[in-house]
């Protein structure tokens, strides 16, 4: 393999780990202040993408689809929370993963019955339709770059709101420790509506984002919440820069494996997860267990 | 001097940067009650907690009949020998009584695990002796979340005493407990310390000057001072740095 | 663990009801018994684990395929038709996938657990679904079903429907007898009990470790022997009887029957197929029926459906 092809190759890991960052960073938080092991959160990813291929048919301009569909699941995701996920605080991770899976059924049928079990393409934005050279033979799509771009700008945007912010001193407290915002008399309702839509949000973007690359079609939003799964479970639950490091990682492995180990590259990501949590069982950026 | 059951040699537990236990050192002899005193924040649980296996020291040693045990697992502990019972009670809130302390005295018998309803007569019999032993006998089929705070801190004795311990750990047994509950745990206290050996953490001033046979009091993690009752209440660094301040 | 005498009267009336259902001579609803008995027996393996000492697996799947593949790869590779060889290998297999994923799995806890089963799960699904040798997306016809000959006769050959339906019914029964007596056994006792206050057990002295891993291995074979019936039964194998969903549909049959109490996961295969089925028949969009039911019971019964049996719903 020639330095340019694997350049390439990790440009691409980089950018496959990033739009995992987007998917992973709701979920972790999800899970972390709700307490929620939101199964719900790969159907946000695929309902994303169908919206950039509906929205973006119509107008032509998948700004315009971003533009529209973020708000539209934010807002989606509030209606859940408010309808179903919240009547289920304070009972056990069970019930919250039966209504998920629950969800999930739902959104899948409401995707077939809108979308059919076709496969679409969604175009490139016409500006980013080109490639960028790298070395003398390869070139490497602008909008893959772009989707880069994107994704490290909403992580800086989530790490100045998390560090910045007086909602975002809440949900890290509440991620460290759920009882103690509601012993400092937060309006914990509204924290968790919040919180759980702008996951969802994130989630719908990444599909929005990665449609061009992906195609968009039925069960899309599964492989990535398994793949996110790996992702916060080597990250550490509710540490979002865990599911950073850890979406890089995934990222990497997965596209490196795929050259380096064809055959076997699906599975490489999750050897890794198996060795981080031989070496770290709580993630690489959990809590550690202080009780043996 | 009496034979050491269980000894400690410098043992430290650093959580970050404060070591909330730092180098204690000390010898607990058979068959005595040996209490542990100390302001809030002393260090008095986390050092049980080492002893117990729940904490993994930071350094030191620990020694239980002159094994070294220190990197030992709490179940491993609990087999040979040491029993621990918890400041806050720690039971099985779904279970009844009977069977609280049916568990405890079967972790006692080896294998077997898979047949029978009971499993074995002895067992069923050593935990109703300690239930009996506990004041609780009446009790056998309340669950444990049912009962009373007291009757909650009685079971909590009754189930390290179904696993036969020679040496008990324990947590504030008199906390939270009204003056005729504390009465009945002291005395239960004072049976159960003719046949075994006791590491006791509390708080009740009287209870310890009235049980201990020796007194440690452990301040910011250090032991300030360990001896004889009587020489632990005449001590001026004592009084200055503990009971002055600390007593009602 | 006593079960209510109503629960015991309609568990025999079901297992004689069960049996005598062939002898109606309607294929459709044999078949359909059949299918549903696969299910209870792979649902309660599972409320052995989730029920009983808390392990919420959403794996469980993995050893359900890897017992049927290893049937197809028998059958087929080696020529092996004999049950009194392939169940025990298939049975043992699945057995040691368990101890080693379990090994695995329980060094993580809580919610990590979950998502560890899940991905080990999904790490199979994606080896045998991509993987041409071990038959790649499309799965595997099975050539010989296992059939028991002596001497050049056949005895049993569980490619006929009644001999597989009558083997099915054996396994449940037994499967649930065992595992009746293994939870009222200390053994579940103790499980039950690592459940509620794992920290206590082990300073009461128990290796909690041990009884989780014996119980995960334990689920494991049986989740085999499912594995096993449903390749024998269909002839069949495919490598989505690894995914996720699989193993979601498991729990979830679980917690819909009702978790801990063994009848119930058993209810819950039964209740879940006939939905499936009359939903399959009114509607295109049946799954979304299914998904609606399960988010109504969560949301209604949070002990599951057997808790309507026990007179104490909700």
């Amino acid at each position: 393999m020639t330095l340019s092809l694997f350049a390439l190759q990790l440009l691409n890991g980089v950018e496959y780990g990033l739009l995992l960052f987007l998917v992973a960073s709701g979920l972790t938080l999800i899970f972390g202040v709700l307490g929620v092991l939101n199964f719900a959160h790969g159907s946000f990813y695929m309902l994303g993408a169908y919206l950039a291929y509906f929205i973006g048919q119509r107008t032509g301009s998948l700004a315009a689809a971003v533009a529209v569909g973020v708000p539209l699941m934010f807002a989606a995701g509030w209606l859940v929370e408010r309808l179903a996920i919240s009547r289920l605080y304070g009972r056990d991770h069970l019930s919250q993963l039966l209504l998920t899976y629950g969800l999930v059924l739902l959104f899948n049928e409401l995707q077939r019955a809108l979308f059919g079990n076709e496969v679409h393409g969604v175009a490139t934005p016409r500006l980013l339709a080109f490639g960028l050279p790298l070395g003398e033979l390869q070139s490497w799509p602008a909008y893959r770059a772009f989707t880069c771009i994107c994704c490290l700008f909403v992580a800086a945007a989530i790490r100045h709101v998390l560090l910045r912010t007086r909602f975002g001193m809440r949900v890290r407290a509440g991620a460290v420790n759920p009882e103690m915002v509601e012993a400092l008399g937060i309006d914990v309702r509204r924290l968790l509506s919040v919180l759980f839509s702008a996951g969802t949000a994130l989630a719908a973007l990444a599909g929005m984002l990665a449609a061009p690359l992906t195609t968009v079609y039925p069960g899309m939003g599964e492989g990535v919440l398994i793949v996110s799964f790996v992702v916060v479970v080597i990250g550490g639950i509710g540490s979002v820069k865990g599911a950073f490091f850890g979406a890089l990682l995934v990222g990497l492995s997965d596209t490196l494996g795929k050259v380096l180990l064809p055959g076997l590259s699906s599975a490489i990501v999750y050897a890794v997860m198996a060795a981080v949590l031989l070496w770290r069982p709580r993630g690489l950026f959990g809590q550690p267990v202080e009780a043996r | 001097m009496a034979e050491a059951l269980l000894e400690t040699e410098g043992l430290t537990r650093r959580f970050g940067a404060l070591a909330a236990v730092d180098g204690v050192t000390l010898r607990f002899e058979r068959g005595a009650v040996h209490a542990i005193i100390g302001p809030n924040g002393a260090g008095k649980s986390t050092f049980l907690n080492l002893l117990s296996g729940e904490l993994r020291a930071t350094s030191g040693h620990v020694r239980f009949r002159g094994e070294d045990v220190t990197r030992a697992a709490p179940d491993v502990l609990s087999r040979k020998g040491i029993g621990r019972s918890y400041q806050t009670a720690n039971i099985f809130p779904e279970l009844t009584c009977a069977e609280c302390v049916w568990l405890a005295s079967h972790s006692r018998q080896a294998g077997s695990s898979f047949r029978g309803r009971g499993g074995g007569a002895e067992t069923t019999a050593r935990g109703e002796e300690a239930l009996r032993a506990c004041g609780l006998a009446g009790r056998r089929l309340s669950r444990a979340g049912e009962l009373s705070y007291g009757e909650q801190r009685q079971l909590e004795v009754a189930m390290v005493l179904a696993t036969d311990p020679e040496l008990l750990l324990v947590d504030e047994p008199l906390a939270g407990l009204g003056h005729d509950e504390a009465r009945m745990v002291l005395a239960l206290l004072r049976k159960v310390a003719e046949e075994r050996t006791l590491v006791l953490v509390e708080h009740d001033m009287d209870a310890v000057f009235a049980i201990a046979h020796t007194v440690t009091v452990l301040v910011n993690g250090r032991v300030l001072e360990s001896g004889p009752p009587a020489a632990i209440r005449e001590s001026p660094r004592v009084r200055e740095a503990y009971l002055g301040e600390e007593e009602p | 663990m006593t079960l209510p005498r109503s629960v015991r009267a309609g568990l025999l009336l079901g297992a004689v009801a069960l049996a005598l259902l062939p002898f109606s001579g309607d294929r459709f609803w044999t078949q359909f018994a059949a299918k549903v008995m696969i299910g209870c027996i792979y649902a309660i393996s599972l409320d052995l684990l989730v029920g009983y000492a808390g392990l919420v697996s959403l794996g469980h799947s993995a050893f359900f395929g890897l017992s049927a593949y290893l049937l197809a790869g028998l059958a087929n590779g080696l020529g092996v038709v004999s049950p009194l060889v392939s169940l025990p290998l298939c049975l043992g297999f699945a057995a040691l996938a368990a101890l080693l994923i379990g090994w695995l799995s329980l060094r993580a806890t809580g919610v990590y657990f979950v998502m560890v089963t899940l991905a080990l799960g999904q790490m199979l699904y994606y080896l045998f679904s991509e993987s041409p040798r071990l038959g790649g997306s499309d799965g595997v016809s099975i050539a010989q079903r296992p059939r028991l000959t002596v001497l050049g006769r056949t005895i049993v050959d569980l490619g006929d429907a009644g001999a597989a339906y009558a083997a099915i019914w054996v396994a449940l029964v037994l499967s649930f007898l065992l595992l009746l007596r293994i939870v009222r056994a200390p053994f579940g006792r103790v499980l039950t009990a690592i459940r509620i206050n794992e920290g206590r057990m082990r300073t009461l002295g128990y290796a909690t470790g041990r009884y989780k891993l014996s119980a995960f291995v334990l689920g494991g074979a049986l989740a085999g022997l499912a594995g096993y019936l449903d390749a024998t039964l269909y002839g069949f194998v495919n490598p989505a009887q690894f995914g996720w969903r699989q193993s979601g549909l498991v729990l979830v049959t679980v917690l819909l029957g009702g978790k801990g109490t063994l009848y119930g996961p058993a209810l819950g295969a039964l209740l879940l197929s006939v939905l499936e089925h009359f939903a399959e028949r009114a509607t295109e969009h049946w799954s979304a029926v299914v998904g609606a039911a399960v988010i109504a019971v969560v949301l209604f019964l949070p002990r599951g459906v057997a808790s309507l049996l026990e007179g104490r719903g909700g």
